[in-house]
């Protein structure tokens, strides 16, 4: 009995350690052909070079920089409101038995494949914004609306989470003194839930700066600044995603770097929000 | 019967039975509620003091199943406040309540103070000053935090909380204050000081109080009403229920023989 425990510890612990220096092996494999790159080519014309040409030897990714800002804070105008205002009306609104139901089916949206987003993106959206709005239709335009619905259930369940935790005297305090329901809930009750509701967009951001297979189908994939919403563009992790297939040499070297800027961009919005989870807990 | 009371009245309260779902927690109540005087309702835990003081700001109205029968008037205008055609916001607009646990909303003190009046609408800014600095005299608060109303009103101790709580409740000139048990979660110097504060705003305004304290009832009441499941067994003034207690019950309770 005691041996047959001490056997079940033993393995879980190797178990969970393999798994971790796993993790470690691959930041260390992206650092360790990212880094002595961007040190070889200078950070200042890695991060802020203009031109992205490999056969040339021009490395700049701002491009692809820029072109991951406007994807998010697009995805992030149209998932925010939304988001905000399902998990509100799951919480304030909605029956216990009708929200018994709606709950998994928005959990359930999380788990549709990226690359089914990405079709309905490439045959619905696309045509409607190349007809009404113009340009190529693949645009930040389309790719922020996809996003936008793919951060959906992220934001949806955090923030119906943080305001399901609220302790309920807030909302009889806030109803006593005479407010509507809707003045409780926009002065107090998301005031008192702010921090899980900041979390909640942060990872919603952190989905968005990190999704590929959608963004690839839908953003067009021009490798130049956009200068409007209705252009196409390249993010961070498309450009891995297309090139790293037949990259060599300080090609595939470049794309680790480019690897390396976002786990640093992603390590710090996921950082940032679970303080800002644990804040909300104390 | 229930003894009549011969001062002005604020409130009456008419054969009032409520209801969770199917379970009767008040029954066949009748009382009359004295203008701009301390109301207490005394009893053992579970009599009912928190569901009858609830029906006076219609905060039961948060869950469907519950249910009302019965008046309650208030006056000068005769309003039956608890009539489904009467919008429980119309209510709780004129009767304001503290909670048991200090509740401060997650805001500095004085947005906790200025609530009642941003959700009435008023943004004139010298006007909302104005009312929140008076609320905060009222509430003996003022002295305390008027160079910190711009901090979190979580930094405040917890009987300085409860006293922000009731300044919040007095920016709006409610007509009555509830209280459920305010003190019950602070120390005895804190409780004093809102015992104090209790005492002198039934000048401006009527206050109806629960509490399991029978002390308290004694000192700061005008009336008392003695409730044992759901129903009210005794009301009078408070030294007549104190001192000769008509009921055998009334008696055992404030004897401490139960409760
Ligand atoms: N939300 C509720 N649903 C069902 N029954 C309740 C609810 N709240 C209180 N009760 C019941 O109503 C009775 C009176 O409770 P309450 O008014 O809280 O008593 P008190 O404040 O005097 O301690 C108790 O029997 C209690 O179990
Ligand atoms: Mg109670």
């Amino acid at each position: 009995m005691e041996i047959k425990e001490k056997l079940i510890e033993k393995i879980l612990l190797f178990i969970a350690l393999s798994s971790i220096s796993i993790l470690a092996l691959i930041a260390f494999f992206i650092f360790g052909e990212g880094l002595p790159f961007i040190w070889k080519i200078g950070p200042h014309a890695f991060l802020l070079g203009e031109r992205w040409v490999p056969s040339h030897g021009e490395f700049g990714i701002l491009p692809m920089i820029v072109g991951s800002f406007w994807v998010t804070l697009g995805a992030l105008l149209l998932g925010i409101p939304l988001g905000l205002a399902c998990a509100i009306f799951l919480c304030e609104w909605t029956p216990p038995l009708a929200a018994t139901f709606l709950r998994p089916a928005i959990q359930l949206l999380a788990a549709i494949p990226s690359v089914i987003y990405g079709f309905w993106g490439l045959v619905v959206l696309v045509p409607l914004v190349r007809t009404y709005l113009g340009g190529p239709g693949l645009s930040i335009l389309s790719g922020s609306v996809i996003l936008g619905f793919m951060i959906l259930p992220t934001i949806i369940s955090i923030s119906e989470d943080a305001l399901r935790a609220l302790p309920p005297y807030y909302k009889a305090g806030g109803l006593a003194l005479g407010a509507t329901h809707w003045q409780t809930i926009w002065r107090v009750l998301i005031p008192a839930a702010r921090s899980g509701i900041v979390a909640s967009i942060i990872l919603g951001m952190g989905r968005a700066i990190g999704e590929t297979m959608a963004m690839i189908m839908i953003l067009g994939n021009a490798v130049k600044m956009p200068s409007s919403f209705l252009d196409s563009a390249r993010t961070l992790t498309t450009n891995i995603g297309i090139e790293m297939g037949y990259a060599s040499g300080s090609h595939r070297q470049a794309l680790f770097a480019t690897g390396v800027i976002l786990f640093f961009i992603i390590m710090i919005l996921n950082s940032s929000a679970i303080v800002l989870s644990r804040r909300r807990v104390e | 019967m229930v003894t009549q009371i011969s001062e002005g009245l604020k409130a009456e309260v008419k054969d009032l039975n409520f209801y969770y779902t199917h379970h009767q927690a008040l029954k066949n109540i009748h009382l009359q509620i004295a203008e701009k005087k301390i109301t207490a309702l005394i009893g053992p835990s579970g009599c009912g003091k928190t569901t009858y003081l609830r029906c006076f700001n219609r905060m039961h109205d948060l869950y469907p199943g519950n249910r009302y029968e019965g008046e309650i008037i208030l006056f000068p205008d005769q309003l039956n406040i608890i009539s489904p055609k009467i919008d429980p916001i119309e209510v709780r607009m004129r009767i304001s309540m503290v909670f048991q646990k200090p509740n401060p909303f997650p805001k500095t003190v004085f947005e906790n103070v200025a609530y009642g009046l941003r959700v009435r609408g008023e943004s004139r800014r010298s006007l909302v000053e104005d009312k929140v600095e008076k609320a905060l005299k009222q509430a003996a608060l003022w002295e305390e935090v008027k160079d910190r109303v711009q901090d979190l009103a979580f930094n405040l101790s917890g009987g300085q909380q409860q006293r922000l709580c009731i300044a919040r409740a007095l920016a709006t000139d409610p007509e009555i204050l509830l209280f459920d048990e305010p003190t019950s979660a602070l120390d005895p110097t804190a409780t004093s000081k809102i015992e104090e504060l209790i005492m002198q705003l039934k000048k401006e305004v009527t206050i109806i109080i629960v509490t399991h304290n029978m002390q308290q009832a004694a000192r700061v009441s005008d009336y008392t009403a003695f409730m044992y499941l759901g129903e009210i067994i005794e009301f009078d003034k408070t030294d007549k229920v104190f001192t000769h207690p008509s009921k055998k019950l009334t008696e055992d309770y404030i004897t401490g023989r139960f409760g």
